[in-house]
């Protein structure tokens, strides 16, 4: 345990290698991610019946699945049908494709808690449904929305070290890459748990930030303050 | 040819048939309020007219065009069609001010500056200036009133449709929101469905009575409140009278 430090700073460009993909991975995923799910949300909420079944449809596959199994298809299962990708785009699909999904429905509930009444009101001045979707329920909804958010981003943050198993080289493969020829396993996981850890803890105080910069009296957390009535 | 025109409306929610042929005229600038027990379609009468419930027959006809038909730009008419609701409905996410300009910047597409300018004047006018920056959250029930007849006024309607625009709130915040309905008498027509009997007699220059989804009476105030010819609406406005009497 002696010579810790140095082995922790000659195991770090490796690790912080890794760490580049991890974050590829988690904002490419988380982003992609998002504008499927809102997608899919708007299609449950006010798609016709047949857009309806559709959301259903995929958001149920996705959730029903697990995310490995799913990576395995795009990466190992495709080319059998002549369509290849690296291991890095594959996990980047999955990711994006398995987050959409749980963005859904989280969306979808923020949506909903939004009073029917704005939209009503909205539609009597004269605007007309994507207006008041865009003007008046996405502002409110997404910011319901934020907590919610926050979990997903740190789980895709921490999950996405199972792209590890279709060789993507993100932080956990780097460090088990490393482990397997020092035979440290105990401390290169302690290390990259820590890595972990510090990143959660700034990524939620960023975004926490975020949230109460947004937040409007009235609207999710904020909610009561104020109130006078 | 009236302003507005309504004929013979009906409208079934859920197998009930809630209006059973509803017909009558408005003209420019009057103001007419509609009362009747609790289920007899008054507020569904004021939705089947701006279109945000339609009617399954009848027709609706503003400034001689008609608004039932499929062809109608319905969102163009709206903005012809304020609508003050009982819960208010004022969007959370927006200041007072912000609130009342919006219709005007993303329907009349007026610039932000212009909207934002004409909002305040709308507010000044309900006496909420010094709340303009204020969200609906942070507001009394009645000032959130008064932010939603700002609201529907900004627009420059032809008429403005309320419905039931005090119920919900505290009896000692009726009175700013009657007062500032009452100045617009004369300058806008008004629709109001009510249970303020001193505003429908004071103000009104008629009222229609209503139940079981058809019109039962409708008369000048003074008429309908000394001599109802039915039976029905005498029963009704001494009752009434009696509990939400006012001035």
């Amino acid at each position: 345990m002696a010579d810790f430090l140095p082995f922790f700073l000659h195991s770090l460009p490796d690790l912080l290698n890794g760490l580049g993909n991890t974050f590829l991975l988690t904002f490419v995923s988380i982003t992609a991610g998002f504008f499927i799910g809102l997608s899919l949300a708007l299609g449950r909420v006010y798609g016709t019946k047949g857009v309806n079944w559709f959301c259903i449809g995929y958001i149920e596959l996705i959730r029903g699945t697990p995310l490995l199994v799913q990576l395995f298809i795009i990466y190992f299962g495709l080319p059998s049908v002549g369509i290849i990708f690296t291991p890095l785009q594959a996990a980047l699909i999955g990711l994006a494709i398995n987050s959409g999904a749980y963005q859904a429905e989280y969306l979808r509930g923020s949506i909903q808690s939004i009073e029917s009444g704005q939209m009503v009101a909205a539609r009597s001045l004269g605007l007309g449904k994507l207006q008041a979707i865009q003007h008046v329920v996405l502002p409110q909804a997404l910011r319901v929305s934020i907590p919610a958010w926050s979990n997903e981003f740190i789980y895709l943050l921490q999950y996405s070290s199972i792209a590890y198993i279709i060789q993507v080289s993100e932080l956990t493969a780097e460090g088990k890459f490393i482990a397997a020829h020092t035979f440290r396993y105990l401390e290169i996981f302690a290390m990259i748990a820590i890595i972990y850890l510090v990143l959660t803890i700034v990524s939620t105080e960023i975004i926490d930030r975020i949230a109460k910069r947004l937040s409007i009296p009235g609207i999710g957390a904020a909610k009561g303050v104020g109130l006078r009535d | 040819m009236s302003m507005l025109e309504v004929k013979d409306i009906h409208k079934t929610y859920c197998n009930v048939e809630v209006l059973k042929g509803v017909s009558f005229t408005m003209e420019k600038e009057q103001t007419k309020v509609i009362i009747g027990p609790s289920g007899t379609g008054k507020s569904t009468l004021l939705r089947c007219i701006n279109q945000l419930s339609p009617p399954d027959k009848g027709e609706v006809w503003l400034d001689g065009e008609e608004i039932t038909s499929p062809k109608a730009d319905i969102n163009r008419i709206r903005e012809k069609i304020g609508f003050v609701f009982q819960e208010f409905n004022l969007f959370t996410h927006l200041t007072a001010l912000r609130n009342i300009s919006i219709g005007l910047e993303k329907v009349k597409k007026i610039d932000k500056e212009t909207a934002q300018k004409r909002a305040l004047e709308e507010l000044r006018r309900v006496g909420l200036e010094k709340q303009a920056s204020q969200y609906p959250a942070q507001l009394s029930g009645g000032q959130k009133q008064r932010v939603g007849i700002a609201r529907a006024l900004a627009m420059d309607p032809d008429i403005i449709l309320f419905d039931e625009p005090t119920s919900a709130l505290d009896p000692e915040l009726i009175g700013d929101v009657l007062d500032v309905m009452k100045s617009l008498a004369g300058k806008v027509a008004m629709l109001v469905v009510t249970h303020e009997m001193g505003f429908a007699r004071n103000v009104a220059d008629e009222i229609i009575f209503m139940e079981g989804g058809y019109i039962v009476e409708q008369g000048p105030p003074k008429e309908m409140f000394t001599n109802a010819k039915t039976q029905r609406a005498r029963e009704f406005l001494g009752r009434i009278g009696a509990l939400y009497g006012g001035d």
